[in-house]
């Protein structure tokens, strides 16, 4: 239909000045985070936090990334490689479990199932205070057990070709304090709402396909690897950027876990450089930006399916 | 028949992992902490080495009536609390709203308007929070007006200069005041004291909050306006209603649901708000801005007094469970109806 050329009224000015007025509120602390970020240490002054950046320099950038050895500050860098190995497998993993356990609720009910759902989404809600005291005994009981294996296996003399496992193990390895046990925690706590994402996903396709194949012999790993597995790609799009943006932004179990500088994630160092006296504003904003810039790039490239795990946490599928 | 049987098996078998999990983690947990908010449990020393359960004697519900009764933090984190889901819900509906209501005007530009409103929400509440530290960082003497109070300045609007976070006041209803004395005679005295007041400092947090979770309800609502048959606003049109009567009494009568939801959801997010607050704030001047979730992290992890985390820990888990849990159980009905 082709619309006509209408002269603008007063109410359509009027739309867009509201419009835009809402834009630059959302924008705001946004060019404030560039433009710092962008500035040269001579232009960084709080007087001039609002002016528009000189040039292209990064000097905050590099020594937020750096940090500063004449003041002893740790660059935030192992710390935003440090969330990556965190958000990575964590993300990958509860994909899994959340397609195997969405496939089950949804093709495979059994008496009760939807009650055992529901159980299982409630732990999308709770207060994850309710179980900070025990996650943090449960993992020292952990690493109480498990730290001589760690020794053994640090202590092991491994040959050329495996030198690098046993760092991997101890990154790995699910207890108090490590990557690992950071992992565990999100993957634990990331089964109700990827199991939720993934049931309503399953549920839409229609049960006559699935009975098809029934007669033709496929059991419960066939139907999955042969029918639903291949068209499963949306809702695995949705499960990995919603999971990895949630673990990349998280914070709680992060603080509460990881008590050493080495294994932190980037949201509890940058939590610790906004709260450091020495360190300047420009280089806490240029932090900031740091680790806001993997998720947001997450949003900009794939903002379509992020949408969809917004609404779907909502529990509208 | 025999195929099926196995194969029922096991799908069961697949998800055992992650049912037990879950009883464990989620439920065990919870048992666990409200087991732990009954003890007399308020110093390392009784973690005995390599047990994992602490051997202490029990205080009955002491925990609970020191924090409800006496505890005068806990009294203040309470109303702060209240104050925020309430200003932070009404904040991100209104707004919400608001945006979704523009941009469902057919406007030019709506992807990226919608791109704008909704990015915050892609980012952590500690870069939010350290972000807002700056902007509504009042200054001090030495480095004068700084962050939006500069800009306001630098735009000539001094006048909404503001002390933001830092200021200490609570508004409440003056005693002395009309309604004050109103309510004073009618034995409604203790509402107009602080403690049923608002600590203006909080709205600095909520602010925060509401520019990372304001898309979120605009989102929902815009998602709810696409839902909106257009024959049914032509309809109402044809019979003479004005676009705002449209929207009055045909188009938000049918957001009731998304209204729900987006309660649910905000309410819960703001009930144990955390993130945010320890990395814009603390606690502030006089606990103004402090929350229960931030004295719970606060007097176990660095206080050790377990059992009162964990009964403060309860008591916001049952303050999530009355918004969630009807809400969850209503859904599931209408599931099995279906």
């Amino acid at each position: 239909m082709k619309q006509r050329f209408k002269p603008p009224k007063w109410t359509r000015v009027l739309l867009y000045i509201l419009l835009i007025a809402g834009a630059i509120f959302y924008l705001l602390p946004i060019y404030m985070l560039v433009a710092t970020s962008l500035k040269s240490y001579a232009e960084v002054k709080l007087s001039t936090m609002w002016s528009i950046p000189g040039g292209f320099h990064l000097d905050s950038f590099r020594q937020a990334w750096f940090g500063d050895p004449t003041k002893g500050t740790l660059g935030l860098s192992s710390n935003f490689i440090n969330s990556l190995k965190l958000a990575i497998p964590a993300t990958i993993i509860s994909a899994m479990l959340g397609s195997i356990n969405g496939y089950v609720f949804s093709k495979w009910k059994f008496r009760g199932s939807d009650v055992i759902f529901t159980l299982i989404l409630f732990g999308m809600f709770i207060p994850y205070q309710s179980v900070l005291i025990p996650l943090v005994q449960t993992l020292q009981t952990f690493s109480r057990t498990l730290r001589p294996v760690l020794n053994e296996i640090m202590a092991w003399k491994a040959p050329e070709l495996l030198g690098w496992l046993p760092a991997l193990i101890a990154t790995y390895i699910p207890m108090y304090g490590t990557i690992g046990g950071l992992v565990m925690v999100h993957v634990i706590y990331g089964i109700p709402i990827t199991t939720l994402i993934f049931r309503n996903y399953y549920a839409a396709i229609p049960d006559e396909l699935l009975e098809a194949s029934k007669i033709d012999g496929a059991g419960f790993g066939g139907i999955y690897r042969y029918i639903l597995f291949p068209i499963s790609m949306p809702a695995f799009v949705v499960v990995l950027i919603w999971q990895f943006t949630s673990i990349w932004n998280e914070f709680l179990f992060a603080t509460v876990i990881t008590n050493k500088a080495d294994v932190q994630p980037i949201t509890v160092a940058l939590n610790n450089l906004a709260g450091s006296f020495i360190v300047e504003w420009n280089v806490q904003m240029a932090g900031a930006l740091m680790a806001a810039i993997p998720t947001l790039l997450v949003y900009i490239l794939l903002g379509r399916y992020f949408m969809r795990g917004l609404l779907a946490g909502s529990l509208k599928g | 028949m025999r195929r099926l049987d196995k194969d029922r098996l096991t799908a069961i078998l697949f998800i055992t992992p992650s049912v037990v999990a879950i009883l464990l983690f989620v439920y065990g947990f919870i048992g666990w902490t409200g087991w732990a908010s009954l003890l007399k449990w308020n110093d390392l020393a009784m973690i005995a080495k390599g047990k994992l359960f602490p051997d202490v004697p029990f205080a009955g519900m002491d925990n609970f009536i020191r924090l409800l009764t006496l505890d005068q933090r806990f009294q203040v984190d309470l109303r702060n609390t209240v104050v925020f889901t309430l200003t932070f819900i009404v904040a991100c509906l209104g707004l919400g709203l608001m945006m979704a209501i523009l941009l469902d005007q057919k406007v030019k530009g709506e992807a990226l308007f919608r791109g704008i409103f909704l990015f915050p929400m892609a980012v952590s509440f500690i870069v939010t929070g350290v972000v807002w530290r700056w902007l509504l960082n009042p200054g001090n003497s030495s480095t004068g007006p700084v962050g939006v109070n500069l800009l306001f300045k630098n735009l000539g609007l001094g006048f909404f200069q503001s002390a933001w976070y830092t200021n200490p006041e609570v508004g409440f209803i003056q005693p002395d005041s009309a309604i004050g004395g109103f309510l004073n005679s009618i034995g409604l005295d203790f509402i107009t004291t602080a403690k049923f007041g608002v600590p203006f400092a909080i709205l600095s947090v909520v602010l925060a909050a509401t520019w990372q979770m304001s898309g979120y309800t605009m989102a929902m609502y815009l998602a709810g306006l696409r839902g909106v048959p257009e024959e049914l606003r032509e309809a109402a049109r044809v019979d003479g209603a004005t676009e705002f009567q449209v929207y009055r009494s045909i188009i938000l009568p049918l957001l009731k649901p998304i209204t729900l939801s987006a309660i649910i959801i905000l309410g819960h997010i703001s009930l144990k708000i955390f993130d945010l607050v320890s990395s814009m704030t603390g606690p502030g001047p006089a606990f103004a801005t402090d929350v229960p979730a931030y004295y719970m992290f606060d007097t176990v992890f660095r206080g050790n007094h377990f059992a009162r985390g964990a009964a403060i820990a309860i008591i916001i888990l049952l303050s999530v469970a009355v918004l969630v849990v009807p809400y969850l159980i209503s859904n599931m009905r209408s599931e099995v109806k279906q």
